[in-house]
């Protein structure tokens, strides 16, 4: 299961542009990561892409760090 | 009224990136048409066009000395090169507001003609084969024609005016006369005012050969292409880029001794009311705009010694603005050079008014005036016409006449004066 984790932290190194060693698990995507409302939106859609799953509006607004996108994928992606 | 003055020039253009290069490659005769590399033109009738190089050698344009990698994709060609050539505008001139006030006093008014249409038909793509969720946040902020003027001023906290103007082939022109009467109002001291366009692609192509307005005979010789008002033209080559200048008040200018490029006397504006493309035959629409302008400048005639004339190489509208131009200059024509510049980089709609006004600022500063390549055999109208053709002429330019025309009957000319 740390493939989904290496997985969702390439996403956030490649969409954000910031340094692989920031993104650590209890990272926020906009307090630490620069990131603006935009881009999470963009990045919850890469998670979809990659991981095969459909990730709702009400379950999209509350994924804010990287650990919270982990721990939905492991919850909820099949095919992962 | 406040007298306003150029102080920063930017250009990107299929000549290459900075305008000291593309004066360089101009003079020289160079072209910047070749075949269309980027996409599939197999079934489209016109596969030439002017390409902005991209690459890391000299003058070539590299989009990450410009913006963050991550941030490119949020963003169409056609704001790529406004934000690459207000960059270089902006260094250029040496203009750094330190305070709030100054910052405040500092906008933005890059237009463009069609925006982001490569955005546009990626977006319906996607929509279409996956569905209205697939579609990026940043679809619309990436094509949106204002993002060029709102992108600036995010990237250097000017606050002033934020403005975009959409004239089709007028757009650069619009957007520099504009942008230099709001500094004239005092609704700011300085302006980053131009064009930018970023439309060559397939659905652009496609678009305007569906208009039979594309040349489509010069396909296996892309720089014989382009040959404003000679007898073998068959329309516009289709070009990209982006043309900015720093506008200034012109005590503003002085106090913080920066470089002056000329004066911006005259700007004048008309409309055809005859056609959604084609320009009314007996030119009346550019008369009154070269007209207007000349007399808001204070000059005559017998004081523009370069006309930048619009010359897209269509069979029709080359031939009426020359007619328009005789008329206006009657025999002052004997002394003028009138050039089209469109035959070394092709017609960049949005950002041609703006990039040509750049072109005839450096006319005036370099004394010389830049070729119409490709003028092989003048149509008999061009008889005792000036039109410089192949090679550059080495003249004193005291002042020189841009002309814009654009779809739908917009009209613009500017005209820019030496200032000693």
């Amino acid at each position: 299961m740390s493939d989904i984790a290496e997985r969702v932290k390439k996403i956030v190194v490649d969409h954000l542009g910031v340094e692989e060693s920031k993104v650590v698990e209890n990272a926020s995507f906009i307090d630490d990561l620069g990131a603006d409302s935009l881009d999470t939106v963009e990045l919850v859609m890469a998670f979809e892409e990659e991981f095969g799953v459909e990730i709702p509006d009400d379950a999209a607004e509350k994924i804010l760090s990287v650990k919270d996108a982990i721990d939905f994928i492991k919850a909820n992606a099949s095919a992962a | 009224m406040r007298r306003v003055v150029v102080t920063g020039l930017g250009l990107v253009t299929p000549l290459g990136v900075g305008h000291a290069l593309n004066w360089e490659r101009l003079v020289a005769g160079q072209s910047g048409i070749r075949a269309i590399t980027g996409f599939d033109v197999s079934d489209l009738p016109a596969k030439v066009a002017g390409q902005i190089p991209r690459g890391t050698g000299e003058g070539d344009f590299n989009p990450d000395a410009y913006v963050p990698v991550k941030d490119q994709r949020k963003m169409d060609d056609f704001i790529l090169y406004a934000i690459a050539a207000a960059q270089d505008a902006i260094k250029d001139s040496g203009w750094v507001p330190q305070t709030d006030e100054e910052r405040e006093r500092t906008g933005v008014m890059v237009g463009s003609g069609i925006g982001g249409l490569p955005g546009i038909a990626a977006g319906a793509i996607t929509m279409h084969e996956k569905g209205p969720r697939r579609l990026s946040p940043f679809f619309i902020p990436s094509c949106l024609i204002n993002l060029a003027s709102g992108h600036i001023s995010i990237q250097y906290g000017f606050k002033g005016p934020n403005h975009a103007v959409v004239t089709a082939c007028s757009t650069g022109a619009h957007a520099i006369g504009d942008a230099a009467r709001l500094i004239m109002w005092e609704d700011a001291d300085v302006m980053v005012a131009g064009g930018t366009e970023g439309a060559v692609h397939r659905l652009g192509m496609a678009g305007f050969a569906a208009m039979r307005a594309l040349s489509t005979n010069f396909n296996d010789t892309p720089e014989k292409a382009s040959r404003p008002y000679d007898k073998d033209r068959d329309g516009f080559v289709m070009g990209e880029g982006a043309g900015v200048v720093v506008l200034e008040e012109l005590e503003h200018a002085k106090r913080r001794g920066a470089t002056i490029y000329a004066e911006i006397v005259g700007y004048g504006l008309s409309g055809d009311a005859h056609h959604i493309s084609a320009p009314a035959e007996d030119g009346n629409g550019g008369f009154r705009a070269m007209s207007a302008a000349l007399k808001r400048s204070g000059l005559s005639t017998g004081d523009i010694d370069y006309l930048n004339a619009h010359g897209t190489s269509t069979p029709l509208g080359d031939e009426i603005e020359l007619g328009a131009a005789k008329r206006l200059f009657g025999a002052d024509m004997d002394k003028l050079a009138m050039s089209s510049t469109k035959s070394a980089i092709g017609h960049l709609l949005g950002a041609a008014g703006a990039v040509e006004a750049i072109y005839s600022i450096k006319s005036i500063n370099h004394g010389v005036v830049p070729p119409t390549l490709n003028l092989e055999n003048p149509s008999e109208s061009c008889l005792g016409v000036n039109l410089v053709p192949k090679v550059a002429q080495e003249r004193r330019v005291r002042a020189a006449l841009s002309n814009s025309f654009g779809f739908g009957g917009t009209n613009a000319s500017l005209v820019f004066k030496e200032f000693a």
